[in-house]
């Protein structure tokens, strides 16, 4: 059997395991996939996060992927980092920044196995701040100067690549190597409130090309979380254009996520009932959730690829991403919503229904961190327009 | 950077834990951060033999090699060490 079937079948413990601390933020990204704002009151208590790693150690789950929400604005924070190190589990933590002071640099600069991964969706705060809320570029930077100052080697920029940013990517690369980090470029979801703003931000075709380009001239020297395996179809149908990584859907064979609830979904982009697996805390733990959870097997069981068996591409890109199919309404046995061989144009034009969302945590009223999505647009002037005084309820209307 | 020969001692690094699978090992470097899919169970036996081994080939014996599949096994050992999966001991085993 080859390494990437042994994937598609599961192992018994997931390779790479992302875990929400908090649905709690200080920000309102306008795409956070986890609609994140407000703490969840069910979120799980210290012992409990504390029982999770000793678990993770068990199983051998090597590292995790931290995130949130903004994890770093949990009071135990630290201490949990501290305690997962002493446990032989691997730290990676995603963080907009905002507790990254010269302290915790050093302090994370002091450890061995805790990485840093600073999210930026900007080169320019005009363009990060249009999603991530004004204020936000400035933060990011921050936490990237205090770690660098600190001596921390090597911190991670998460780019979420977009309509705005595509363009960037030359200047993104100067930013980590000002920062001495590494980039780190991925997909835009239509998960959570990516939903909302998918189709307007989510990269154009002509972009996707510019990006496979960057992606292939730049090798290994940028991080993608194994994010742009649809991309793959651009090259040969034999796949040997395929960009570096496991170039598959983990999904519930080699990857997953823990809420901060304890609840675990298939991956960090579907977090919806669809893809609920079990709860840690309800259904005996997260070994048993992992290994007996019947959506998992299902998604372990041989896929069929549905309408994309016809296209000689498909054994490059194995249909694109699960999660982008579902939120986008589109069925998970065809083409990904960003087909790069134009096979999802039809079905995205047609009749779909875009899934409701089974939890939101965002703020119930906007705050000064809001994103506000709005840009200055000029009317064409086609005619004159119509004057403040103008009474008939008609007026201005042409038929 | 060194690579692996036949008549040299050498070990799994301290900072790298393996966790045993159907195919064989994954391989994960606490320190680097690396992840390398160790595809056959033979060359996890070679891997962990390594330690208590006198030298490269010894473990490769002890694993039941056979001595056509060395140069192979060779080759994946030097990616190991290019890693820092493997480091060379400075001391052979008792």
């Amino acid at each position: 059997m080859k390494l990437v079937e042994h994937f598609e079948h599961g192992l018994d413990a997931p390779i790479c395991l992302t875990w929400e601390l908090t649905y709690a933020c200080n920000l309102e990204c306008a795409h956070c996939l986890s609609s994140s704002g407000r703490r969840d009151p069910r979120e799980l208590t210290t012992e409990q996060c504390e029982a999770v790693i000793d678990e993770l150690q068990r199983m051998q789950v090597f590292y995790v992927n931290i995130g949130g929400g903004e994890p770093t604005i949990r009071p135990d924070f630290w201490h949990l980092l501290e305690y997962a190190v002493a446990h032989q589990v691997g730290v990676k933590f995603s963080t907009n920044g905002v507790r990254i002071t010269p302290e915790r640099a050093a302090f994370l600069a002091s450890t061995d196995y805790v990485d840093v991964q600073i999210s930026l969706d900007g080169a320019t705060a005009e363009v990060n701040d249009h999603v991530r809320g004004p204020g936000s570029f400035d933060t990011a930077l921050l936490a990237l100067r205090n770690l660098r100052d600190a001596g921390f080697r090597d911190a991670k920029i998460s780019v979420v690549c977009t309509r705005h940013n595509i363009g960037q990517l030359d200047e993104f690369q100067a930013i980590a190597d000002e920062y001495a980090a590494t980039l780190r470029l991925t997909r835009l979801r239509p998960s959570g409130r990516g939903a909302d703003v998918w189709d307007e931000l989510h990269p154009l075709p002509e972009q996707q090309r510019e990006l496979y380009d960057w992606l292939l001239a730049h090798g290994d020297g940028v991080l993608t979380g194994d994010s742009f395996f649809h991309l793959a179809a651009f090259g040969p149908a034999d796949g040997s254009g395929a960009l570096p990584g496991l170039n598959l859907c983990g999904a519930g064979r080699v990857v997953c996520l823990i809420d901060p609830v304890g609840d675990v979904y298939a991956c960090p982009f579907a977090i919806h009932d669809q893809f609920h697996a079990g709860n840690l805390l309800a259904d005996g733990g997260f070994k048993r959730v992992w290994q007996t959870s019947p959506l998992f097997a299902e998604l372990r069981s041989p896929q069929t690829g549905g309408a994309c068996t016809k296209c000689s591409h498909y054994d490059a890109c194995r249909g694109g991403c699960m999660a982008a199919k579902f939120f986008t309404g589109l069925p998970l046995d065809g083409p990904d919503p960003e087909c790069v061989q134009g096979h999802s144009e039809l079905a995205l034009a047609g009749v779909r229904t875009v899934p409701a969302a089974s939890q939101d945590h965002s703020k119930p009223a906007p705050t000064r961190n809001q994103p506000v999505m709005l840009q200055l647009m000029t009317r064409p002037l086609s005619r004159p327009p119509v004057g403040d005084c103008a009474e008939s309820p008609l007026a201005g209307f042409t038929p | 950077m060194s690579t692996p020969q036949l008549d040299e001692p050498w070990a799994l690094a301290p900072s790298v834990a393996l966790r045993p699978e159907p195919f064989g090992a994954l391989a994960y470097h606490f320190g680097n951060r690396k992840l390398i899919f160790l595809k056959r169970p033979e060359l996890v036996a070679v891997v962990r033999g390594l330690s208590c081994a006198d030298d490269v080939r010894s473990a490769l014996v002890g694993a039941g090699v056979p001595e056509a599949s060395w140069p192979s096994y060779l080759a994946a050992l030097e990616g190991l060490a290019e890693s820092d999966m493997l480091r060379r001991r400075e001391v052979r085993a008792a």
